[in-house]
């Protein structure tokens, strides 16, 4: 029942679309004013939307297993808040909840931007309609969250095990409303090409959209992170995976935006970039979403390999990106005065400076992540692109970077003398003394670590003196970029103390090493609503004669009969102690692995730093100097 | 000129990238490395495992003789196993030895050729796995034989009495 009128909502919802460009596109010639019924034809769009969502939503809390993708993804033994967030663990789900968002946001758009000029809210509306219409067909015809089986199968085939996880949960809804949440940017610079309409005000009414994505896109990602941290159980935050790399490069490509939206807001340069930008963006979601939803390449988000629905995806895509190219050149012009615009040491520089480094990790990740498809077409070679890749094209470009980062705030608009070059020269050399002695203690290349702490513990004094001279100036922008210096001192510090054992024990076996002894002291069962537990007890006994006892866990999921190794971590303010616990086949003993991590939950802090600093943003009416 | 000339070059790219993921799609995804038989040794550059010298792949591999290429590492369990068999290999001297010490730290590396023993005559240590990924190798313990710069047999995982007995055949 659910699923019928969820069905119905959703082809009721594509009728809308209709009906909306028509009276938009009559609204264009007729008068000054937005027409009220376009903004409540959106606003019934998005319900008949939600009312589809929630369709899918009470299919899956009922069981109702006669719908194919509750069938496939559901299990009436899973926890109801499994059962919830299952309806958008999958493929179909999933593309529901991209439609719900772009409604969303459309919607809001609509009813904020009272004070915009018509044309540019109805042009924004139309290229909006054009991406949700492409989803609407994409999502009835090639996946259908609502199809019928007869007969009514009995039990569902369940959620894969490692999706039934609180961060799992909430990880896509707020991603999406970041990812998704670039579409408003992309439509409403579409519109503001063909309307003349990128200016300070474009941007300042913009800006708001542009950080509600950025937040969303941080926190989405951070989220997805923390799960494969200790989900996935090999104990690091970012594997340079392809899955995570179409998260981050639309995220390069929204914080250098910002930083061009900030500039514009108070002087009309940089529109190129900021359009650009916002296509980009929104651009490079949608290929992410392409990459991994095709199954051109492989990743936990792959969901189904159908070539259909990439080939789908594909086309849509590149139309999208032809338009918005025909779009730029022919009504895109560069009117910026130049003369008295750019001195070399000013903010504008530096924030140029900023993009230029932004786009250079942006096409590092880029061409890592889509340079194997391109090889393997051509020449039909395989090649796999890893960490190594990316450290070696990042590492050296992060100093510059980060020095640059340490004291472009500082610079003033237009025309800037160093004032603080003191302080500048005193944190530099402190910064390098400091660094110097941590890394000379550890049997790792000294010049290249070295160089990179240096200039991470500079960018982290010169803002965390920022806070004492200017105050409550620029308290966000202040807070997101100590955020990042942290950020990346976390980052250096894991990678550099981290250690490792990997072995395999039986029980009552102990392991030793210089640092500490493992004891594997017992196993025991325990059986919950949806899985049996393997718990490993063990307790790690350190120099310093402190004990930890870890316990972490296998789970034998009964549907899908998969096994999953729950990490146990011990967290504290200065280090991670991590711990798997792997099966072997047809073996007594079991594979473990014993990570410490330092500073692990300073990267996530620093993460919610950086996002809080965007949200506070909200509430300042532009940048100060 | 210069306004027709960077619309045109933008639009050509993306039809080629979009060509490329059409076809693209048509590909099976799953990941194998391919098998190495018959091909040259790929070459690397890397440090040696008891000093920071830089050990280069050219300088090792010299025709007319047998190598055996074994991927190793202390955490390896397998690898534990089949030490004992190298150490009889090692006995043999138409044949060098040469290990990959994999993804692993000097201390605990050479504690544990200290107690097993050292069947080496070179360790060099990929120290980020990268160089093996270029052998095609599927993980650890991982072993090629090399003559005239071929790798003529591949053994994955431990080696045993067997491939003992059929290495020591062809090099006979």
């Amino acid at each position: 029942m659910a699923s019928l009128i969820g069905s119905y909502s959703l082809g009721f919802g594509l009728f809308f679309s209709v009906f909306i460009i028509f009276f938009s596109v009559r609204n264009l010639r007729d008068t000054e004013i937005l027409d009220k019924k376009i903004v409540s034809f959106t606003f019934i769009q998005f319900f008949l939307v939600v009312i589809s969502f929630f369709g899918l939503i009470i299919s899956f809390i009922n069981s109702d297993f006669s719908n194919e993708t509750v069938f496939n993804h559901s299990h009436t033994t899973k926890p109801l808040f499994y059962k919830i967030s299952g309806t958008w663990g999958n493929h179909e789900g999933s593309l529901l909840l991209w439609l719900l968002v772009l409604t969303l946001f459309i919607t809001i758009f609509l009813f904020k931007s009272n004070h915009q000029p018509k044309k540019y809210r109805i042009f924004t509306l139309l290229f909006q309609q054009i991406i949700i219409i492409g989803f609407f067909i994409f999502l009835i015809k090639t996946s259908s969250p609502f199809n019928y089986i007869f007969p009514t199968p009995n039990e569902g085939l369940g959620l894969n095990p490692i999706l039934q996880d609180p961060a799992l949960a909430i990880h896509p809804p707020i991603l999406y409303l970041g990812y998704v949440g670039s579409s408003i940017i992309f439509s409403s610079a579409l519109a503001a090409m063909v309307t003349s309409y990128v200016t300070k005000e474009w941007a300042k009414h913009i800006k708001q959209w542009v950080l509600t994505s950025w937040v969303f896109l941080t926190l989405g990602i951070l989220i997805g992170s923390i799960w494969a941290y200790y989900e996935l159980g090999w104990g690091g935050f970012w594997f340079w995976d392809p899955v995570e790399n179409v998260s981050l490069m639309p995220w390069f490509a929204l914080t250098t935006l910002l930083h061009c939206i900030l500039v514009l807001e108070r002087k009309k340069i940089l529109t190129s970039w900021a359009i650009i930008l916002s296509i980009a963006t929104f651009a490079l979601s949608m290929s992410g979403t392409f990459l991994v939803r095709s199954g051109i390449l492989n990743s936990v988000h792959t969901f189904a390999n159908d070539p259909e629905r990439g080939l789908f995806i594909l086309i849509f895509l590149f139309t999208l990106i032809f338009l918005s190219i025909f779009i730029f050149i022919f009504f895109h012009s560069e009117k910026e005065k130049l003369e008295n615009n750019f001195f070399w040491l000013s903010k504008e520089t530096s924030i140029l400076v900023n993009n230029w480094f932004m786009m250079y990790f942006l096409s590092v990740v880029l061409i890592g992540t889509i340079y194997p498809i391109f090889l393997e077409v051509i020449t039909s070679n395989k090649i796999s692109v890893g960490p190594p890749f990316y450290n070696k094209l990042i590492l050296p470009f992060l100093i510059p970077f980060l020095v640059a980062m340490a004291i472009g705030p500082n610079l003033n608009w237009i025309k800037s003398d160093f004032k603080d070059k003191f302080y500048m020269t005193v944190f530099l050399i402190i910064s390098f003394l400091l660094s110097a002695l941590i890394i000379k203690k550890f049997d790792i290349n000294f010049l290249i670590n070295t160089i990179l702490v240096t200039s991470a513990f500079f960018l982290f004094f010169s803002t965390s003196r920022e806070f004492f001279v200017k105050r409550f100036k620029n308290l966000s922008q202040n807070i997101a970029h100590f955020g990042f210096s942290l950020l990346i001192l976390s980052i250096l510090f894991n990678n550099i103390f981290s250690n490792e054992v990997i072995t395999n024990l039986k029980i009552g076996e102990t392991f030793k090493t210089e640092k500490f002894t493992i004891n594997f002291e017992n196993i025991e069962q325990e059986d919950e609503k949806n899985f049996k537990a393997i718990i490993g007890k063990f307790n790690v006994q350190n120099l310093d004669g402190s004990l930890d006892i870890l316990n972490p866990e296998l789970r034998i999921y009964n549907q899908p009969n998969i096994i999953t190794s729950e990490a146990d971590i011990k967290t504290n303010f200065l280090t991670d102690k991590f711990m798997t616990m792997n099966y072997v086949q047809n073996q007594e003993y079991f594979n473990i692995r014993y990570q410490v991590k330092p500073f692990m939950i300073w990267i996530w802090i620093s993460v919610i730093l950086i996002s809080f600093g965007g949200f506070l943003s909200f509430f300042k009416k532009r940048y100060e100097i | 000129m210069k306004s027709k000339f960077i619309p045109i070059i933008l639009i050509l790219f993306f039809l080629i990238t979009f060509v490329i993921f059409f076809k693209g799609l048509k590909n099976p995804n799953i990941y194998t490395p391919d098998v190495n038989l018959k091909k040259e040794v790929p070459s690397f550059k890397l440090k040696s495992f008891e000093n920071d010298s830089i050990v280069i792949s050219e300088k090792i591999f010299k025709d007319n003789d047998y190598y055996f290429m074994n991927i190793w590492a202390s955490w390896c369990i397998p690898c534990k196993k089949e030490h004992e068999f190298l150490m009889e290999l090692k006995k043999d001297d138409r044949i060098e030895l040469i290990g990959f010490n994999y993804k692993d730290n000097f201390t605990n590396a050479s504690s544990f050729l200290k107690d097993l023993g050292n069947p080496y005559d070179i360790i060099v240590s990929d120290k980020d796995g990268s160089v093996s990924i270029e052998w095609g190798a599927y993980g650890v313990p991982e072993s090629f034989l090399v003559y005239q710069n071929k790798i003529i047999k591949r053994f994955i995982g431990p080696i045993n009495e067997d491939n003992l007995l059929e290495i020591q055949k062809i090099i006979r």
